[in-house]
């Protein structure tokens, strides 16, 4: 009987009893180590970094043990835990130019300064079940030959396009402009492109991944070529005010993608190409390129196009592209709803009645018109 | 490739509540939060944005109005949580013992002693008084949003009070139902101007809060709305004069306590179709009970077990 | 000299804010929530009084430490703005940005509201954003001088007395022609020695003829 709600605090605490007991599941199974998690399952790390918003490996890796290796549900647990950390300030723009790069890649030119550097992907596997893994032990590491790291800064590939004046030019706020920061303010409607850039960065990776995939196949398309792709190292630095210098608070580990894509000109602007952005926290490609798809199609207005594509909508997108919010009201429907459903049962009493009173009538006329 | 995987303390004696400050949200917040009840207040009716923060529990889930309570609530505060109009539904619990871990605030179930009650889906059958205020959960503040889906529209309509797509809605419902046929969420028009989502009480509800003695705070935490009706303000229910609007009317009494006029739940008790039906407001139907008031069904086994299982809802 | 004289004095020493914080912002919030629920009745503010350097006042100077923060530009009247130690104290207590221009400013705090500038040089909101408009708080404020007027509107079951002083010439008169903007317009927060009242947009004013 749905009224067992009723004595609600007891069944809450078994149920979270329970929860614990099947999360470390059978007890002859060692427990997972945050560590084996940061170190061996980094990819889901970067995932729930970037979709929590708060670059720490051993949170995320924490969340996902906790959370049973449900990525949204850590997630969840790395944005209530950031939205209570004392907030010191900003720190300057990354500078990805100067990344300690891992990977590199075009996929506009077949060479270009700094290099190609594959680095570790899933490209180029393949996809076949590798059981020497599913033996207990150590894998046999391979020593890797490694060409020497660039030193020195490796120029994005816009930039090499912008030189040649080819490249719609980002245009930099001015000095003294306030970045926005929709976790400080309530997103509102037109959103500028630093809100929107933000609420990609952290929105889900699935979703933007099908609005990019709708992008490509017609949905509002936009042409795109991988400009570039890099993942590597980036230091932060934070002005301090009360040194008056910027001192380095550490590196993080960052994939940024830059989308070239071809505009044929418009009443508004010249022929030219056009970017897409995105930058996700730790490796994270799939998101990183669907985010910059995202990103150029939502830039419609700026090159006078047309808006008929649902990734094209920006209060559509940015309303949506939140997993957190998502989730937490998709989820509520487990609620109880029983106050709402009882006032829809007796409107749906009413109406049926109304109904079969109506059409009883009707079959009475036919039949004594018959 | 070093590691930069740094050790997480593990704290497996520390309460993880005790290290947060009363009632969860740090000081900015509830400034932020109090600022945006001030301007609700100020405009009753008119949703203000607000910066919701992410809470320890899901959105959807009563985070606005849980904002929206930890802003207001102090050391003297009693307070009483209600679900479906029952404090022993489970979010109920849990928002309930959340504000005792993190306030340490007195609780109660008692409608009388509760100095703020927050509520999803309903309001108490007891009148409320002026020195108490309600605040309610809400899942979509913007009353327009199921007729026009895009804010820009909707922030456009209520700025030029253009409402006619509402009455329209409600013309057709008339039409093709001979009735409006919303049941829940019913809209309102506040103070003369502003139409209301009075959240997704059943319209049941809706004759209480016109007029009423006590202040209404409505938090909206995904949508990051707040808004809020003053008391004694003239809340008046979307009809027309051929089709006044008129609130679920209940065949029989509560089974339990006897008491009419109330919202009651329908209570399936086997699959033969025996149902019974008894008050969405369990504190109002057990005082009832203890002044001595018997419903037909209060004999009834079924009827047994529905009041014992309340009993132990002492919150440890 | 007393002690208490010269902390007052001394501009080195900064004078405290609230002693805790969180219950006494949250109770001076709850006066002030109060007031601005029920237009016209005073509610008391009862925790230790602040000890604030003039021209600010203990409850002005609580009002503003609840309110105010760095997300709020504040305006503040030229018998303020002249005290180094009533400015200090507001930014280091609140850390609000003060602005010049009344027209963006969150909050307007005024300890000579005799000289109260026009109401429709404070932002006013709009149509779309009401929201964006200033809350005016008036320091030093007798709730038992001046004209009386009548008050009726939400948060007032039938009429509500009220009287204040000192206010500007025109007050009353601008609060009127304010109430007729709503949903845009001020909201007016009035601060006694130990009492708050608050007169929201919202308001519709009666002035007794006199």
């Amino acid at each position: 009987m749905y009224v067992a709600v009723k004595g609600g605090e007891k069944a809450i605490r078994n149920a979270h009893k329970l929860l614990a007991k099947r999360r470390r599941g059978d007890t002859d199974v060692p427990a997972l180590g945050i560590d084996q998690i940061a170190e061996q399952l980094s990819i889901s790390v970067a995932r729930v970094m970037a979709e929590g918003s708060l670059y720490d490996e051993s949170l995320a890796a924490l969340a996902i043990k906790q959370a049973r290796g449900d990525l949204i549900e850590a997630a969840f647990l790395i944005r209530a835990y950031r939205t209570t950390l004392p907030r010191f300030g900003y720190s300057l723009p990354l500078d990805t130019a100067k990344m300690l790069i891992e990977r590199r890649i075009s996929a506009t030119y077949k060479d270009l300064p700094g290099g190609q550097l594959l680095g570790p992907t899933f490209d180029y596997t393949h996809r076949l079940l590798d059981f020497k893994l599913a033996a207990d032990g150590e894998v046999d590491l391979e020593e890797v030959s490694m060409s020497e790291p660039e030193t020195g800064p490796v120029p994005r590939v816009t930039e090499l396009l912008g030189d040649e004046g080819l490249m719609d030019a980002d245009v930099l706020p001015e000095d003294d402009a306030v970045v926005g920061d929709l976790t400080r303010e309530p997103l509102g409607f037109p959103a500028d492109r630093d809100l929107r850039l933000q609420n990609l960065a952290r929105g889900d990776e699935g979703f933007l991944l099908a609005l990019g995939y709708s992008s490509q196949r017609g949905y509002g398309r936009n042409h795109p070529f991988t400009g570039e792709i890099r993942f590597g190292a980036v230091e932060v630095e934070f002005f301090a005010e009360e040194l008056g210098f910027a001192v380095t608070l550490g590196t993080i580990k960052l994939t940024e993608c830059q989308m070239v894509n071809q505009f044929a000109g418009s009443a508004k602007s010249s022929p030219k190409f056009t970017r897409g952005y995105g930058l996700v926290f730790g490796q994270s490609e799939r998101k990183a390129m669907a985010m910059s798809l995202v990103d150029r199609a939502l830039r419609w207005e700026e090159f006078g196009e047309e808006c008929t594509a649902p990734v094209q909508d920006t209060e559509f997108v940015l309303s949506h592209s939140d997993n957190i919010q998502a989730t937490g009201f998709v989820e509520h429907l487990k609620l109880p709803h029983y106050v709402d459903f009882q006032a829809e049962l007796e409107l749906i009493r009413t109406l049926r009645e109304e109904w079969f009173n109506a059409h009883a009538g009707e079959e009475e006329i036919q039949e004594a018109a018959q | 490739m070093t590691s930069s995987v740094r050790t997480v303390e593990a704290a497996p004696d520390q309460s993880t509540e005790s290290q947060y400050n009363f009632a969860y949200l740090d000081e900015q917040t509830k400034r932020m939060i109090r600022r945006a009840i001030l301007k609700g207040i100020a405009i009753p009716g008119y949703q203000v944005p607000f910066a919701s923060r992410e809470m320890p529990m899901p959105y959807g889930w009563g985070t606005g109005g849980v904002q929206v309570t930890a802003a207001i609530l102090g050391q003297e505060d009693t307070l009483k949580v209600i679900d479906q109009g029952s404090d022993d539904t489970t979010n109920a619990v849990s928002i309930r013992s959340f504000f005792e871990k993190t306030a340490g605030v007195k609780t109660t179930t008692a409608t009388a002693d509760a100095s703020i009650i927050q509520t999803r889906h309903r309001i108490p059958e007891a009148s409320l008084r002026e020195d108490q205020i309600i605040v309610f959960q809400v899942p979509i503040p913007e009353p327009l949003r199921f007729l026009e889906p895009r804010e820009t529209e909707t922030r456009t309509m209520h700025a030029l009070k253009e409402y006619g797509l509402m009455h329209v809605k409600l013309y057709e419902d008339i039409a093709r139902n001979g009735r409006i046929a919303t049941t829940y969420a019913y809209p309102v028009e506040v103070n003369d101007r502003y139409v209301m989502d009075p959240s997704p009480t059943p319209k049941f509800d809706n004759p209480k809060i016109d007029e009423m003695a006590a202040l209404q705070l409505y938090g909206a935490g995904r949508e990051k709305r707040i808004y809020a009706i003053p008391p004694f303000t003239k809340v008046k229910s979307l009809d027309f004069d051929d089709h006044p609007f008129e609130v679920q009317k209940f065949e029989r009494p509560c089974g339990l306590c006897g008491a009419a006029n109330v919202y009651l739940d329908e209570v399936i008790l086997d699959d033969k179709g025996g149902r019974m039906f008894v008050c969405s407001d369990t504190d109002y139907c057990e005082e009832r009970r203890e002044a001595g008031h018997l419903g037909d069904m209060a004999a009834d086994p079924a009827a047994v077990s529905l009041t014992t299982s309340t009993a132990g809802q002492d919150a440890s | 000299m007393t002690a208490q004289n010269f902390t007052q004095n001394s501009s080195s020493a900064l004078a405290p804010g609230f002693d805790t914080p969180v219950v006494d912002s949250q109770s001076c919030f709850r006066a002030i929530m109060n007031a601005m629920a029920r237009p016209g009745q005073t509610q008391r503010f009862t925790r230790a009084p602040l000890d604030v350097p003039a021209p600010l006042t203990p409850l002005a100077a609580a009002i503003a430490l609840t309110l105010f923060d760095y997300d709020t530009p504040i305006w503040l009247d030229p018998d303020l703005m002249e005290s180094s130690d009533a400015l200090g104290y507001l930014r280091f207590h609140t850390g609000a940005p003060v602005t010049s221009d009344a027209a963006k400013a969150t909050f307007a705090l005024l300890t000579s509201p005799r000289h109260l500038p026009d109401l429709s040089t404070f932002a006013q909101g709009s149509a779309e954003y009401p929201d964006t408009s200033t809350t005016l708080i008036l320091a030093g404020q007798n709730f038992s001088a001046g004209p009386s007027v009548s008050l009726t509107g939400p948060g007032i079951r039938s009429a509500q007395g009220f009287r204040t002083d000192p206010v500007s010439g025109g007050f009353w008169q601008q609060m009127q022609f304010n109430n007729t903007s709503f949903p845009c317009g001020v909201d007016v927060v009035f601060a006694s020695d130990d009492e708050i009242a608050a007169l929201p947009r919202s308001t519709k004013i009666t002035i007794a003829e006199s």
